[in-house]
């Protein structure tokens, strides 16, 4: 397999960090305007990757754990991408782009030749995991938005504010960030869900409609419409629903790992 | 291709003599028309805000001779005596001025190290030189640079980025929870001169909608006149702290007249809506357990003056960075100012060298009778080619390379090598 597409988007991915973190320290806006115009050249060549190892592999990206966690760092990347441009914030990019290296990396350490052939699933299918993937994507991004709520709010109550508290984004801002990658997340699972109901519907002879991955999503799609709405009004608003979002991430992480592990027989795909 | 500086400041001169020599926009334009025509500068830009009024200017002759006479006209034109005034200006020349301006543009020169509305005053001093014409090859260069240095440095380091006084940080924590204030209101408890700091803060920072609160009505009515708000009757707690995002408290109070519970009955009513107290007042206006309710920040004046003291300090050791930047942009604009002095002396030189040919020729040539028209012209364009050959490689490296251009920025040595007085361009 050739290596060139990995090695620019670790490249381009890591550089887009170094700038991050120089925007967040310094506050220059051209370094802050080149991190974003760099994690955008780092998702293209990302995607050409994911499209090379999958042609190489004969199989679709989340067919084994090191797609999946490839696809999942794309996603994350893009949804991002995405609130960086409609909130004009900058400044969490530093915080984001150590999760999207990690998992892209990660990825790159796959056992390819471990992969037996897929089974060929059809693009109901495709839906339904990528929709999940992307939904899980904006969820660990308002577990990072929301720990950055508390860290920041945190210092602004003690009055510890040293140099980096002027830099970073306003807290309702980053309240408002959250609440947007939830309902990117909410949007993508329930139609992901939807995806995989009617996949199974389609193939009832061989899957079961009875498995606990069915129950935990039903269980992070219900905390975190009740986060969506618990974050707007009076009594949780501001640092109780951050907390609130990161509990949920807990849940989610449960599901994608014991769950996905130990639990369940239709959702282990790696 | 001199600069001449003559001015004063804030560290120079008494606020009534900086005010005598302040100049507005006619005066501007009149001073900079008069130094042409009088021939005391051939270029001329005067920056002239609270703190400084600067002359900035290329001479015809040398700077340092032109200096006493820029005195005496500002003198003159201000109608200040010549002592009382020499001795509050300062004269800069070539790089000293480059450098001066450069750090006048980056702050590093003002009374509030790193404030911002300087390089503003800069910009509008420049536009205004330029579009009257005043401001020639030399100066437009040099403001150029100045603009350049004031932005890299507001950019690259934190000189201008934290607050400084206790009611300017007041509003950026304000701004740190709820990002722009534009749609945020905001109350007012006191109307005194530092509520009045901060209300004239907030409303600099777009406040949506303010609120005046006071003991003396009469008072909260001027205040809210002068900026636009309203007033609400003293002691109203349960109405007045419903709607507003800041509450900035400046009275004088021996107890403080919010305590926690009335916070905490406006806090539920408010649907816990996050709340910024600033309190100014001495002793304090607001209870310390107010701090602890839910989603209210509260920063009293100790808070806010130790902010000020980090930020000081945090302002102070980005000094040499700045410095730096200064640096780095002086080298580069005498850089270019050797660049251009020098193109004018290799002019020199081929003319001067063509010159001695053409003698040379005359009386070497007058032995030679035997040679051909053809072969004296022949000669003399071999020797041409020679002179050509001698000074392209020099013309185009001095063209090309900054770094030699620096190395030989005292081009003054370089005429008084090759050329006689007479010759120097």
């Amino acid at each position: 397999m050739n290596h060139l597409f990995p090695i620019l988007t670790a490249l381009a991915y890591a550089a887009s960090f170094g700038l991050y973190v120089r925007f967040l320290a310094a506050g220059n806006k051209l370094t802050g305007r080149l991190g974003t115009v760099l994690l955008g050249v780092g998702l293209i060549l990302h995607y050409f990757a994911l499209l090379e190892r999958s042609r190489g592999l004969h199989t679709v990206p989340y067919h084994d754990l090191y797609g999946s966690m490839s696809l999942f760092g794309w996603l994350l990347a893009l949804t991002y991408l995405g609130l960086e441009l409609y909130h004009r914030q900058r400044s969490v990019g530093a915080l984001v782009l150590p999760f999207i290296l990690v998992f892209f990396l990660a990825a790159q350490f796959a056992p390819a030749d471990r992969l037996s052939p897929p089974d060929a699933h059809g693009p109901t299918f495709a839906f339904h995991v990528t929709l999940n993937i992307l939904a899980y994507s904006a969820f660990a991004l308002s577990f990072v938005l929301s720990l950055m709520f508390l860290v920041e709010e945190r210092l602004l109550r003690s009055h510890k504010l040293g140099g980096v508290v002027w830099r970073l984004p306003p807290l309702e801002l980053l309240e408002r960030m959250s609440q947007s990658s939830v309902l990117v997340g909410l949007v993508s699972i329930s139609i992901g869900t939807a995806f995989g109901f009617l996949w199974v519907y389609r193939l009832s002879d061989k899957y079961s409609f009875y498995d606990p991955k069915y129950a935990i999503t039903l269980l992070v799609l219900i905390l975190y419409a009740a986060y969506f709405r618990l974050a707007r009004t009076g009594a949780w608003r501001g640092a109780r629903a951050s907390k609130m979002c990161i509990f949920n991430f807990v849940i989610v992480f449960l599901s994608f790992t014991v769950v996905n592990l130990y639990l369940t027989h239709n959702h282990r795909f790696f | 291709m001199e600069i001449v500086l003559v001015g004063l400041n804030h560290r120079t001169a008494p606020v009534e003599v900086r005010e005598r020599v302040s100049f507005n926009a006619e005066q501007t334009r009149r001073a900079a028309e008069e130094l042409r025509a009088r021939g005391i500068l051939e270029e001329t830009l005067v920056l002239s805000t609270c703190n400084r009024s600067e002359v900035y200017g290329v001479p015809p002759e040398s700077s340092h001779e032109c200096a006493p006479g820029l005195s005496s006209f500002l003198s003159e034109f201000h109608s200040v005596r010549h002592d009382v005034l020499s001795v509050s200006l300062y004269h800069h020349y070539d790089q000293e001025a480059v450098r001066h301006l450069f750090q006048v543009a980056a702050g590093l020169d003002s009374m509030l190290l790193g404030e911002a509305e300087i390089l503003g005053q800069v910009r509008e001093a420049y536009r205004f030189a330029h579009e009257h014409g005043a401001t020639g090859p030399v100066l437009n260069r040099l403001f150029q640079g100045a603009l350049e240095v004031g932005k890299r440095v507001r950019t690259e380091t934190e000189l201008g980025t934290r607050p400084m006084s206790a009611a300017s940080a007041g509003v950026k924590l304000a701004e740190r929870i709820f990002g722009k204030l534009s749609e945020r209101k905001a109350l007012v408890l006191g109307a005194g001169a530092m509520s009045e700091q901060v209300v004239s803060q907030l409303r600099d920072r777009g406040i949506a909608q303010l609120h005046v609160m006071n003991r003396s009505r009469e008072k909260a009515e001027e205040l809210a006149k002068e900026f636009g708000g309203k007033v609400v009757a003293w002691g109203e707690w349960d109405t007045a702290l419903q709607t507003p995002d800041v509450l900035v408290s400046s009275v004088s109070a021996e107890e403080p007249v919010l305590g926690r519970d009335i916070v905490a009955r406006a806090m539920a009513a408010r649907g816990n809506r996050a709340l910024f107290l600033m309190d100014l007042g001495v002793p304090r206006n607001i209870d310390p357990k107010v701090a602890e309710l839910y989603n209210v920040y509260v920063y009293n004046t100790d808070d806010l003056t130790e902010i000020v003291q980090q930020n000081r300090n945090a302002r102070e050791s980005e000094i040499p960075h700045a410095q730096g930047i200064v640096e780095e942009h002086v080298s580069k604009f005498l850089s270019w100012q050797a660049s251009v002095e020098l193109v004018g002396l290799v002019d020199a030189l081929r003319k001067k060298l063509r010159e001695e040919r053409a003698a040379f020729i005359r009386s070497r040539m007058e032995p030679m009778k035997h040679l051909s028209e053809s072969d004296r012209a022949q000669v003399e364009k071999l020797m041409d080619e020679m002179l050509e050959k001698v000074l392209l490689e020099p013309a185009q490296r001095l063209r090309g390379e900054r770094e030699l251009r620096r190395k030989i920025q005292n081009v003054e040595a370089l005429r008084d090598l090759f050329l006689s007085n007479r010759e120097k361009p």
